[in-house]
């Protein structure tokens, strides 16, 4: 991948703002007690499961030759199955995500990060291979890190667009996704993304993230509304009277998100800037965790 | 009315109807704002159309606004003077009696805004006041008028006889504007055809009315006084004052009586029921409130009844009445006199006016010792002759105190039937003599008489002879008193004189008994008569100052007919008797003047000019932030609703609430008492009243920096409403418009001086204030009418307050010329042994009085710099820091009083603490 000078200086600069949303992320993950995560049967893996009788078919490297020089019977040693799970992240770069209703709010791109930066900590402590769609292939150990963190400021970097829409490429088969964004964009991308992602045999999650303003709509009188890059607006007279139509089409978004998930075997959750972080990334484990 | 200085700027509100169209097509502008949200919005029309059209009611405010603004700027006045349109000389007249003197200031407003009028468009002018004699009248510049109508006083008289004043009107044409009482006078409508012809007459009348008060009658033992008035309005009630000196010589009112207009009734009636005690010492009547030499009414002797003791040897006698020595001295001086009689030690001491002694030859030595103590005090010893006194020894030495002159052994007869000559009749009296201008009954005959000595100074003692030369009436004087002896009896057996007219008026002369009508032509003629007080055009009375004396004639004019320039009214001395001359004669009707049918006197009062610019432009200025508000709301951006609310609750803060009264009064009390507190009577001028504020917290930072008194900000003290009891001190600085406080007020103001407060009276006109010309000095002489000031003096140089923190003996504030007034040092006050100053113990003095305007010397702006410059370079410094150390003396004095007073007793207590 060649980046030009520019955009490195800007991916460096705003790679500057990663590591504490890093620390906040690891002390958020900090905050999920994880359970048992082992699966319990014999696999491949590192670490001892049980011993067993040799059965024909065995190659000989496998018997243990310790424990089978302690009685006449040859074992073998089988280690408990430890498969990594191969789980991409996509974290809506575009504008629309800067967007925050309140000064003292996170705008909704430092939750959407923070959440998955969290989320990435976790899975990778638990061994998993944690990458960004189309920008970091999953790896797994704590040096993972900073390469997602890289890729992240390198995506803002390189994103223009208004509304983003999933990569539909870098998904492993049969791994698992995390979308965060707040598709308020274009549906088409998402829909490509996730019949892709259907087609590979990926589960994962929908997060939405949305600010309370854009669920309450709380403007009124004569407004031009401009979307955060400038490249869309509305004008209207009476900002107010936009209101119930608003919301009824943002719940019909939401319910399409939701059919989509659920005929694509995903899992879907809006979640406001204006709640706490944890119940969200708890859920979002939950849901990663429960794809089997 | 309203006119506007610049309407040519109201073309502009034509252009208001084309704005509606630009503001109905602009509307408000949007809101940009920054949405993700928006790709859901896309496609969403607007349900009303009309929105995008700035709302009718925006639209008539933002008219408002703008249609204000322009009228504002074309500079709108409520009541603009009107130009003078004449281009003629202009005769100002004013009629100037003392009926002007109650809106005095407002004829002199007029006339000044007729004069500026003048000026304006160049106009000569000239100023006649009709009380005044006739002079010739020259037109002059409006400039230079304008200082003749500052010191123009009204008279104490009214105009008299107007035809005077027609030769000295000048040549037509000329245009007159004549500022009137309303009142009829003489020759009036002379003047006014004569004006009529020469140009354009507008006539200015008051439409207050006028008071006049009649002259005092006494009847049935009660004063009565009859007040008019002029034009007869609805119901009034006002009060009557008598006013005379108190038993220390302070002029006091003594009594108040209502006088209670009914309503269109043109007079009223108040009555005093007096002691005679009280009832002699009035001088005059003054109706309340009223200023004018009509509304004061002169006493003088008129309302005397002086105490006559009767003293007559033959008290046991059983002869007839009507032979009695007394019978008709008892029927002269009845009406007019209160008689006692008894014996000389028994009248003594009842201290009577006058003592007779009708044919008492023998005095004992005890009752003459106290007879001539009691004369020397000024009593008059009246002696008839007498068989008894014609017998007797008495008077035969040249050294009997109580007889004028030396008498010779027996009487002498005239005319009887043993005698030679035809019984004698009187001499013309000379005009040295105080019956001068009597009138002798031809058929008065002198039978019988006692005869004088011949002496040195028998003739300076002779009041009246007989036609031969031989002594009437002689008199003495001793000490203050004097003694007067008829050589013939009290009663008829001598002589034809007690039962002649005559007699009366020489007893009434001598000031023994007063009538009623001491104005009778007959008791005035023949004498000159000083002017002892001199009542001014504004009711007060001065001192005559070099005024002549004047002729009985011409007061007997005055009497009649009214005062004038000649006679002005006023207290009038000859030998004795005082004789009131009032500016309203007896039975003087106010009569309202005839004017031609086409002269319509227009009002007096004078609107004031109030530019509207400023009052407009805030109106436009507020209608704009309405808009705003307006306009915020319309356009969303005016999203809490705190907003409204607020706005409710500045207007309900802006009712003050009762109990917040009682609790801002309650703070008021507490600030007020929380330390020194110095206080200024606030004026109602705003600048005055600022810079009191500003002088006494200069006074006050003085006083922190320099002594150990640390007051606390200065407070403003409304008289009528605020307690006074909490300020040491007040400034109370003088206008000239300054209300006269209510009797209430006045009642809270006396209680304040009499429990240790001090007031601070500055007139701030650098004049020495008590009696001064100046406005300031009439408005103090209104205000301290009412008010319990004891006698003052300058400050004399061994004052507590020249040495009180500082040593001082100048009092300079912003001028330095000004006295200044405190109250009299006792007059026995001695000077202390060993002291430069004399032992003068008690008491801070209430008032202090001065003009030097010490606020504005004192003043600091909030820097602390001085607001106001006094003087020039280091000699004004050097006068504002004695400013200030006059400050710091007068505080010290009003805190501690007379502490330093007590130096006095310095040697007599180094004295003791050796002991």
């Amino acid at each position: 991948m060649t980046l030009s000078a520019d955009l490195r200086a800007r991916a460096e600069a705003l790679g500057q703002t990663l590591p504490p949303l890093l620390a906040e992320a690891e002390h958020l993950a900090a905050t999920v007690a994880l359970g048992e995560h082992g699966r319990r049967r014999a696999g491949m893996g590192d670490d001892f499961w049980q011993y067993r009788a040799a059965r024909p078919g065995d190659p000989f490297r496998a018997i243990d030759w310790r424990r089978s020089a302690r009685s006449d019977q040859a074992f073998v040693q089988e280690r408990e199955w430890q498969a990594a799970q191969q789980v991409v992240f996509w974290v809506d770069p575009a504008q629309s995500m800067n967007f925050s209703g309140d000064r003292n709010r996170p705008s909704k791109a430092d939750r959407a990060r923070v959440l998955a930066l969290a989320l990435a900590v976790l899975l990778l402590r638990g061994g998993e291979l944690v990458g960004l769609a189309g920008k970091a292939a999953p790896r797994a150990g704590r040096g993972q890190m900073l390469h997602l963190i890289e890729a992240m400021a390198l995506d803002l970097a390189q994103t223009q667009a208004d509304y983003g829409a999933p990569e539909p490429g870098g998904f492993v088969s049969h791994g698992r996704a995390v979308f965060v964004s707040d598709f308020l964009g274009d549906m088409a991308g998402v829909e490509t993304a996730l019949s892709a992602a259907a087609g590979l045999g990926v589960k994962g999650v929908l997060l939405q993230i949305l600010d309370p303003a854009e669920e309450e709509f709380p403007f009124d009188g004569r407004t031009v509304f401009v979307s955060m890059g400038g490249s869309v607006s509305h004008e209207t007279q009476r900002a107010g009277d936009l209101r119930t139509r608003y919301l009824a089409r943002l719940a019909e978004r939401k319910a399409r998100l939701a059919d989509l998930a659920q005929a694509a075997g995903w899992h879907y959750l809006a979640h406001h800037t204006g709640s706490a972080a944890q119940s969200a990334l708890l859920w979002a484990y939950r849901a990663l965790e429960g794809g089997h | 009315m309203l006119g506007f200085a610049s309407p040519l700027l109201l073309l502009a509100l034509v252009a208001v109807p084309v704005l509606w169209f630009l503001l109905r097509a602009i509307p408000p502008a949007p809101i940009r704002r920054r949405f993700p949200g928006v790709a859901l919005l896309l496609g969403l029309m607007d349900e009303d159309r009309e929105a995008d059209r700035t709302p009718w009611w925006l639209l008539a405010l933002r008219m408002l606004a703008i249609s204000a603004a322009i009228v504002a700027f074309a500079g709108p006045v409520l009541n603009p003077r009107p130009v003078a349109v004449g281009k003629a000389p202009l005769l100002i007249v004013l009629d100037g009696g003392w009926a002007d003197a109650y809106d005095w200031q407002r004829r002199i407003a007029k006339a000044t805004s007729l004069l500026d009028g003048a000026e304006r468009t160049g106009r000569p002018v000239a100023v006649i006041q009709l009380a005044d004699t006739p002079q010739p009248v020259d037109f002059k510049a409006a400039g230079d008028m304008r200082g003749k109508l500052a010191t123009m006083a009204p008279r104490a008289w009214l105009p008299d006889d107007l035809t005077q004043w027609v030769p000295s009107l000048p040549k037509a044409p000329y245009d007159t504007d004549w500022i009137t009482d309303g009142l009829s006078d003489g020759g009036r409508s002379d003047l006014v055809t004569q004006m009529v012809k020469a140009g354009a007459v507008t006539l200015y009348a008051s439409d207050r009315p006028i008071y006049a008060l009649d002259p005092a009658v006494q009847a049935d033992g009660k004063l009565s006084v009859t007040a008019r008035r002029y034009p007869a309005g609805p119901a009034t009630s006002l009060n009557l004052a008598a006013r005379g000196p108190d038993p220390s010589g302070t002029d006091r009112q003594l009594a108040l009586a209502p006088l209670a207009f009914e309503d269109g009734a043109a007079s009223a009636k108040a009555e005093f029921d007096l002691p005679p005690e009280l009832r002699n010492r009035v001088t005059r009547f003054a109706i309340e409130g009223q200023r004018g030499a009509g509304a004061v009414s002169l006493a003088g002797d008129a309302l005397k009844r002086r105490k006559v003791a009767l003293v007559s040897d033959a008290a046991d006698g059983e002869g007839l009445q009507l032979l009695s020595p007394l019978h008709y001295l008892r029927q002269a001086l009845t009406p007019s006199a209160d008689l006692i009689e008894g014996g000389v030690m028994d009248v003594v001491p009842a201290k009577p006016d006058v003592i007779v002694l009708a044919d008492v030859a023998q005095i004992p030595q005890a009752e003459s010792d106290a007879l001539v103590d009691w004369v020397k005090k000024g009593g008059l010893l009246l002696r008839f002759a007498g068989p008894h006194l014609a017998a007797a020894d008495t008077g035969r030495l040249a050294d009997d105190p109580l007889m004028p002159v030396i008498l010779r052994q027996g009487g002498v007869t005239t005319g009887g039937a043993m005698s030679w000559g035809a019984p004698k009749t009187l001499a013309p009296f000379p005009d040295t003599s105080p019956f001068h201008g009597l009138a002798i009954p031809s058929d008065l005959r002198v039978k019988t008489q006692v005869l004088a000595e011949p002496g040195p100074d028998l003739s300076d003692r002779t009041l009246a002879a007989l036609d031969d030369g031989t002594p009437l009436v002689t008199r003495k004087v001793i000490g203050l008193g004097q003694v007067v002896l008829f050589h013939v009896t009290a009663n008829a057996e001598w002589s034809d004189l007690p039962l002649s007219g005559l007699f009366v008026q020489m007893l009434e002369r001598l000031a023994i008994s007063a009538s009623a009508g001491a104005g009778s032509v007959e008791g005035l003629t023949g004498l000159v008569w000083t002017p002892e007080h001199v009542l001014d055009g504004w009711g007060d009375l001065s001192d005559p100052g070099s005024l002549a004396g004047v002729p009985g004639d011409d007061l007997a004019r005055a009497l009649k007919s009214g005062p004038g320039p000649k006679a002005p009214p006023g207290l009038y001395r000859n030998d004795g008797r005082v004789v009131a001359v009032n500016a309203v004669p007896e039975g003087f009707a106010l009569t309202k003047a005839d004017w031609p049918a086409d002269l319509k006197p227009q009002d007096l009062t004078l609107p004031a000019e109030t530019a509207l610019k400023g009052p407009v432009l805030s109106f436009a200025l507020i209608l704009l932030l309405l808009d705003i508000l307006a306009t915020l709301a319309l356009s969303g951006r005016l999203r809490f609703r705190g907003a409204s609310a607020a706005l409710v609750a500045l207007t309900l803060l802006a009712q003050p609430h009762p109990a917040q009264a009682d609790a801002a009064a309650d703070q008021r009390a507490i600030a007020a008492t929380d330390g020194v507190v110095l206080a200024y009577v606030i004026t109602g001028d705003p600048r005055v009243d600022e810079i009191s504020a500003a002088g006494l917290q200069g006074l006050s930072d003085q006083l922190a920096n320099r002594t150990a008194v640390e007051p606390l900000a200065p407070m403003g003290v409304d008289v009528a409403k605020d307690e006074l009891a909490f300020f040491p001190f007040l400034y109370w600085p003088v206008t000239a418009d300054a209300q006269v406080p209510s009797a209430e007020t006045f009642a809270k103001l006396n209680r304040y001086l009499r429990t240790g407060g001090l007031i601070l009276f500055d007139t701030r006109d650098a004049d020495v204030a008590l009696a001064g010309p100046t406005p300031e000095g009439q408005a103090l002489q209104r205000i301290a009418s009412g008010l319990d000031i004891p006698p003052l003096e300058p400050v004399p140089p061994d004052h507590v307050l020249t040495r009180s923190f500082y040593l001082l003996q100048a009092f300079p504030g912003r001028f330095s010329e000004g006295g200044l007034w405190v109250e009299a040092a006792p007059p026995d006050a001695a000077k202390a042994e060993g002291m430069p100053f004399r032992n003068l113990n008690d008491g801070v003095t209430p008032v202090v009085i001065g003009g030097n305007d010490w606020a504005s010397a004192w003043a600091v702006d909030a820097n602390g710099a001085p607001m106001f410059p006094v003087g020039r370079g280091a000699a004004g410094d050097n006068q504002r820091e004695y400013a200030y150390r006059f400050g710091i003396n007068l505080i010290m004095h009003v805190l501690t009083g007379n502490y330093k007073s007590d130096q006095v007793h310095v040697p007599a207590l180094l004295e003791r603490l050796g002991q």
